[in-house]
């Protein structure tokens, strides 16, 4: 996957919580059976209506956002299904870094093996940022490699990540790759593992 | 003597690989469930990189997200077929023993686990799918992932995992008539919200839960990522060890019963301490429906339609109001005066034999209401098989309903079977997002019994009442 070490880009805000990922990527859209192009479904149901035709009453539509690569939303983002399709989506509409107070489990766990970075900050700065981009075309700094998120006017958080998706994304690894450093270790367990 | 563990302390020493302190621990998978949804990107992937399957007859798939229930032996939908098509291509290629469509064993992934016996104490099984913790009612450590590691899984047969923190949710009292499993998580996740469980496994303890059916507990352990946790898991015991004697992949003879006696010495010892506890009493819980759209937006049926400047802060109050626009609900209605279009009773929550059998006995000779359409979708095709030998067909049949072929059907709507925009579905599935059922279409989560009742009332209604 792509490493991801410094990071700037336009802020999108979605200032609701609980966006689970059936919003995400609705399940028409499951059906394919390779990875790339979904991010034209992405916040289908949102962004279009039953006619296919754009909602001009939700903000992503707006050409304001159109090359918007950080997404800030709300607590328990991701939460629902464990559909990967739902970061490859995020990634494919052109976003890398994802904001919230909170995440599911397994959401979060799906963008740290997409190359997608998933922070959190306390709900506080998180509305900040919300403010911030749902005033003006707001500009934000992501840097990996000292877990700090800034931008020009003084705004400035520090975040925390487990050290193994950090170094994970830092480097862009494969994690198969990785793993079978220790087939051996694999093996040898395999030998004394009773399962019925 | 060594200080006392919980099943999961148990359950995860016994299955690390390797590990090195401050980083995740390699941990070994003992059952791979695969479907046709998140998987062929995984194929692709190994494919690619020249890679095998580690593990194959560790490795287990159906078909279920998007087959059809009516017409199954033409598939219309091109897509859907390709799909399937390339599941069972992967699966021949890879070696992987795979119950397709017309298979006898085929049906909801979380559904023929079980009933196959490949569902056992103590193993760790992944699938990509959220509702794998299903499994976690036999005390086996079950979690649902990505398709990146349904890759890694496939393989090396183990994942990085970090050690997780344990949440004890005691459910003690007793059920009440016409209450059931699917009322106790419903009303758990109102009390706690929907992500009380992030970041924990959970294990369910306490009465209530050691009296529940294998079934019951099946359907706790499947919605425990609906408060956020990946897996839920009940300790075993004899229940358990009852419902797995005999079935097609649980041992046999004298390894069956060596098999019990580890199973059963895998369950929480006495005093051992969890990172955090919630309660709940089963005496205080009446039958629920959600009235939102995420699983915590829920009422017992005596209850109404809340009000969202009563809420407790201006974020709940916000998605409160989400909520009662899409749902097209008012503050303050009586639930049970909520008039419906749509029934299914189905998904890998509630469509086991026992949920069937109980969604039934509601019938008593009436009929469904003029205005509703209903559907009957049993997990897999031996719950099927089990129900028509036991007549339930024709008692739903006559009564107004229509019975299907197995697979996930309304809960996600992948297939034909969709709640159309505006309408309303009384649903024994898990999950009433927003567009869930289908685009614009409105989701009230229920029990069997409440579905049923609903079917014949043509609106929600308490059935404890329902004479």
């Amino acid at each position: 996957m792509e490493p991801i070490k410094q990071h700037s880009g336009l802020v999108y805000p979605l200032n609701r919580a609980n966006v689970d990922t059936d919003q995400i990527i609705p399940k028409q859209f499951l059906k394919r059976i390779s990875r790339q192009g979904f991010g034209q479904f992405l916040f289908y149901n949102w962004r279009f209506d039953e006619k296919d035709q754009p909602r001009k009453d939700f903000s992503l539509n707006s050409p304001k956002y159109s090359h918007a690569s950080i997404l800030v939303g709300g607590e328990n983002f991701g939460c629902g299904s464990s559909r990967e399709h739902a970061p490859w989506a995020l990634q494919d509409f052109g976003f890398r870094v994802i904001i919230a107070p909170s995440f599911a489990d397994i959401f979060f766990n799906n963008c740290t093996k997409n190359g997608i970075l998933p922070i959190v900050l306390k709900e506080t700065e998180t509305q900040q940022l919300i403010k911030n981009a749902e005033a003006t075309d707001y500009q934000l700094t992501v840097d990996l490699t000292t877990n700090k998120v800034y931008d020009q006017n003084g705004f400035e958080a520090s975040f925390d990540l487990a050290e193994y998706p950090r170094q994970m994304l830092l480097n862009g690894w494969d994690e198969i790759s990785v793993t079978l450093t220790h087939a051996d270790k694999i093996t040898e367990f395999e030998k004394s593992h009773i399962v019925y | 003597m060594s200080s006392p563990k919980t099943i999961i302390e148990k359950i995860w020493e016994k299955n690390v690989v390797y590990e090195e302190s401050g980083k995740p621990a390699l941990l070994y998978i003992d059952l791979h469930l695969v479907h046709e949804v998140t998987s062929p990107q995984a194929f692709e992937g190994l494919r690619l990189k020249g890679r095998k399957v580690r593990q194959p007859k560790r490795t287990f798939a159906t078909m279920d997200h998007n087959v059809p229930t009516i017409h199954t032996n033409v598939i219309k939908d091109e897509v859907s077929k390709l799909q399937m098509d390339t599941l069972k291509k992967n699966c021949q290629e890879f070696g992987i023993p795979i119950a397709a469509m017309g298979h006898k064993h085929q049906g909801i992934v979380h559904v023929i686990g079980p009933e196959l016996g490949l569902t056992q104490p103590g193993k760790t099984i992944v699938c990509g799918d959220s509702h794998t913790s299903t499994h976690g009612a036999f005390g086996a450590l079950a979690f649902g992932i990505g398709t990146s590691e349904v890759e890694h899984v496939l393989a090396t047969q183990t994942i990085w995992q970090a050690k997780p923190k344990t949440l004890n949710v005691k459910i003690d009292g007793q059920l009440g008539t016409g209450v059931t499993a699917k009322d106790l998580i419903l009303a758990l996740i109102a009390k706690y919200g929907v992500n009380f469980g992030t970041g924990y496994v959970i294990e369910y303890t306490g009465e209530a839960i050691r009296t529940l059916s294998m079934e019951g507990r099946m359907t706790i352990c499947n919605m425990s990522i609906e408060a956020g946790a990946r897996a839920g898991l009940v300790s075993p015991d004899q229940t358990t060890v009852n419902y797995l004697e005999g079935r097609e992949y649980a041992p046999k003879g004298t390894e069956f019963e060596q098999a019990k006696a580890e199973w059963l010495s895998l369950a929480t010892d006495p005093g051992a301490r969890y990172d955090h506890t919630v309660t709940l009493n089963a005496d205080e819980v009446e039958p629920q429906v959600t009235w939102g759209t995420n699983p915590s937006q829920c009422i017992p049926i005596s209850g109404q339609i809340p009000n969202p400047d009563q809420a407790k802060n201006p974020n709940e109050q916000n998605e409160i109001k989400h909520a009662l626009t899409y749902m097209g609900l008012e503050a303050g209605v009586p639930i049970n005066s909520v008039p419906i279009e749509h029934v299914f009773i189905g998904s890998c929550t509630n469509s086991r034999l026992k949920d069937l059998e109980q969604a039934a006995s509601i019938i008593k000779g009436r009929k469904v209401n003029p205005n509703v359409r209903a559907i009957v979708v049993p997990g897999s095709q031996s719950v099927k098989q089990q129900a028509e030998q036991k007549g339930l067909d024709q008692l739903f049949k006559q009564a107004g309903f229509e019975w299907r072929e197995p697979g996930c059907s309304m809960c996600l709507a992948m297939n034909s079977d969709v709640v159309p925009p505006g309408e309303r579905c009384a649903s024994t599935s898990n999950r009433n997002f927003e567009g869930r059922q289908g685009t614009d279409a409105r989701t009230h989560l229920v029990s069997p019994e409440m579905a049923a009742a609903a079917a014949i009332a043509g609106h929600f209604v308490d059935v404890r009442t329902f004479a």
